[in-house]
């Protein structure tokens, strides 16, 4: 019984070490010269060179679409967390036929695609930057302005959810000893909701980190590019020389493996409960 | 009275007005004017006349080989896909859920890659398809078998549906472990006493128990296989000639490529419908073989 047991260990462990085997494969070219990665695509590097890394983190302008992905995507999720909530707690908490109606708007449109919607709202941010003056194109506020948007159905489903299984009468008490509203939510619900708002932060980091047809679309200067936009741009470069492109993909991995290992917990409980509601 | 009803109506704007006026601008007047544009004739440059040409766009849609061909390979990739990526990811779930010591570890590394966007997957076996097979081809001389796939009509789509399986397969067994782990251990633990060996208390006992998780896998791998674009965009990117153009990136390639932006918007409006009747469709069978507990 032992003996099996040690031997289902290790077929599973076989088992997790091919499925990874792409990402292995990657890194291990991107240390490798050209001709070394023609020899034996699947061997170890001969020596650790990190010259591949600094070039292609200077041709991808790395440090700058890093810091792009980041402030869209924190931006975003303070927005989606704090104006989702706000909504799914009061369309919870005044259960008429008007927070019905907008609830079920909500919901409704999470099963509309991208494709459907993406060029006429490119002719509706079009309208305002040419006719009001206001430009949402090209600039990180106007995607983090679209993130809102569409991040809005999923959040608010996921929030109101919740907010029905959070007892009403510490709210009613709270009003009573003269709460305003606002103060209402943000000290005493809000905190409640926090199971939740982790769930909304997992699935929505997932998505909007690694978005790429939306910025594809809005972002068009250099400057502006995201993660998924910088790599796409410098992969088109350099598919002739793989070890170049294979330590682009490294550099940009690396930033989700670390996020992943740190916050594991939360990212598979998160997913889980995502998909369950 | 009065007063406190606007001050009530004010409270209840200043928390459901600002996420609803983004929503209403970047979803609601899109999909509005998206379903008008349908109806037009138009090359997408502001300063060239819409022309109005009623269905004529829906009605084309039908006679194009191109299209036709696309949606006749997404349903194929999405029929085998939606498949292989259940049947691993139950799998995966039930090894992951055993006594094993290994399973923690397991667990983050079968669900890694759904974390690594399409599109940088996408890129790496492209890599993988491409180099890697035809070097080892050429290296143990079989370049009847080992070649770059991605090249080949078939083969390419293969590829595709591989990619699609290593994404999904992971965060797709995340979900049926959440349904595994919701079986009552004295269930379980009376179908032992009873004698039950392990396919026994699989087939009657754990898999109906499990169909919520069923639904709710079908309906994920139903709507995002269809989808399908990133990975579709930096893995083949519809190629070789078409070969593995999927809806989305046929309707993107319709409206940013070829500029024919109200037949592309017409597609677009298809793709909402056929998603919505598939994954609709599919919630409500699989609705009625749920159990009650």
């Amino acid at each position: 019984m032992k003996l099996r047991n040690s031997i289902i260990n290790v077929l599973l462990m076989v088992l997790g070490i091919v499925y990874l085997f792409p990402v292995y494969i990657i890194v291990v070219n991107a240390f490798k010269n050209r001709a070394e990665l023609y020899e034996n695509i699947l061997a170890l590097p001969k020596v650790m060179s990190f010259q591949y890394f600094a070039k292609a983190m200077d041709k991808m302008d790395f440090g700058r679409a890093f810091l792009n992905s980041l402030i869209v995507t924190l931006l975003s999720l303070l927005f989606i967390v704090v104006l989702d909530s706000m909504c799914a707690w009061m369309l919870a908490r005044r259960d008429n036929r008007l927070s019905r109606f907008i609830f079920m708007t909500f919901v409704a449109t999470m099963l509309i695609p991208f494709q459907t919607l993406m060029m006429p709202l490119l002719q509706v941010l079009g309208f305002f930057r040419d006719r009001m003056g206001i430009t949402v194109t090209d600039t990180l506020g106007g995607l983090v302005f679209c993130y809102i948007g569409f991040g809005a159905g999923m959040s608010v489903f996921l929030f109101h959810g919740f907010v029905k299984s959070v007892p009403i009468a510490i709210e009613e008490a709270a009003t009573i000893d003269g709460c305003s509203k606002l103060s209402v939510f943000f000290r005493i619900v809000f905190p409640m909701l926090k199971p939740v708002t982790m769930t909304v932060i997992i699935l929505n980091v997932i998505w909007i980190w690694n978005d790429y047809l939306l910025p594809s679309l809005i972002l068009y200067s250099k400057k502006n590019r995201t993660i998924p936009l910088s790599t796409a741009n410098f992969f088109g470069q350099y598919t002739i020389q793989w070890n170049l492109a294979m330590a682009g993909l490294t550099l940009t991995i690396i930033p989700v493996i670390i996020f992943y290992l740190c916050a594991q917990k939360y990212i598979i409980k998160g997913v889980a409960a995502g998909a369950v509601k | 009275m009065n007063s406190r009803k606007k001050k009530d109506a004010a409270w209840y704007a200043l928390f459901v007005l600002p996420v609803l006026a983004v929503f209403t601008i970047i979803v609601i007047i899109p999909f509005v004017i998206g379903i008008g544009y349908s109806f037009f004739s138009w090359d997408g440059l502001p300063v060239h006349e819409k022309k109005f040409v009623g269905l004529d766009n829906y009605v084309r849609l039908f006679s194009d080989t191109r299209f036709m061909v696309s949606a006749g390979h997404t349903l194929v990739f999405t029929l085998i896909a939606v498949v292989l990526i259940n049947l691993l990811g139950l799998i995966f779930a039930l090894v992951v859920t055993s006594k094993l010591k290994l399973r923690n570890i397991l667990r983050t590394m079968l669900f890694m890659p759904y974390l690594i966007g399409g599109l940088i997957l996408g890129y790496i076996w492209k890599f993988i398809f491409g180099e890697g097979l035809k070097t080892i081809g050429e290296t143990i001389g079989r370049t009847d078998l080992f070649f770059n796939w991605l090249v080949d009509k078939d083969m390419a789509l293969v590829a595709l549906i591989i990619v699609a399986t290593w994404q999904m397969a992971g965060y797709i067994m995340i979900i049926y472990i959440t349904g595994i782990q919701g079986i009552p251990d004295d269930v379980l633990e009376a179908a032992t006493v009873d004698g039950a060996g392990f396919w026994y208390t699989l087939i009657y006992i754990k898999l109906p128990l499990i169909m919520p998780s069923f639904t709710i896998c079908l309906f994920m791998t139903l709507s995002n296989c269809f989808k399908i674009f990133d990975t579709n965009l930096s893995l083949t990117g519809g190629g070789p000639n078409n070969a593995t153009e999927m809806f989305a990136m046929n309707i993107y390639n319709e409206i940013f490529k070829l500029n024919n932006y109200g037949y592309g918007q017409a597609k677009a409006i298809l793709f909402l419908i056929v998603v919505a009747f598939f994954t609709l469709m599919q919630v409500s069978i699989t609705k009625k073989r749920e159990v009650e507990m």
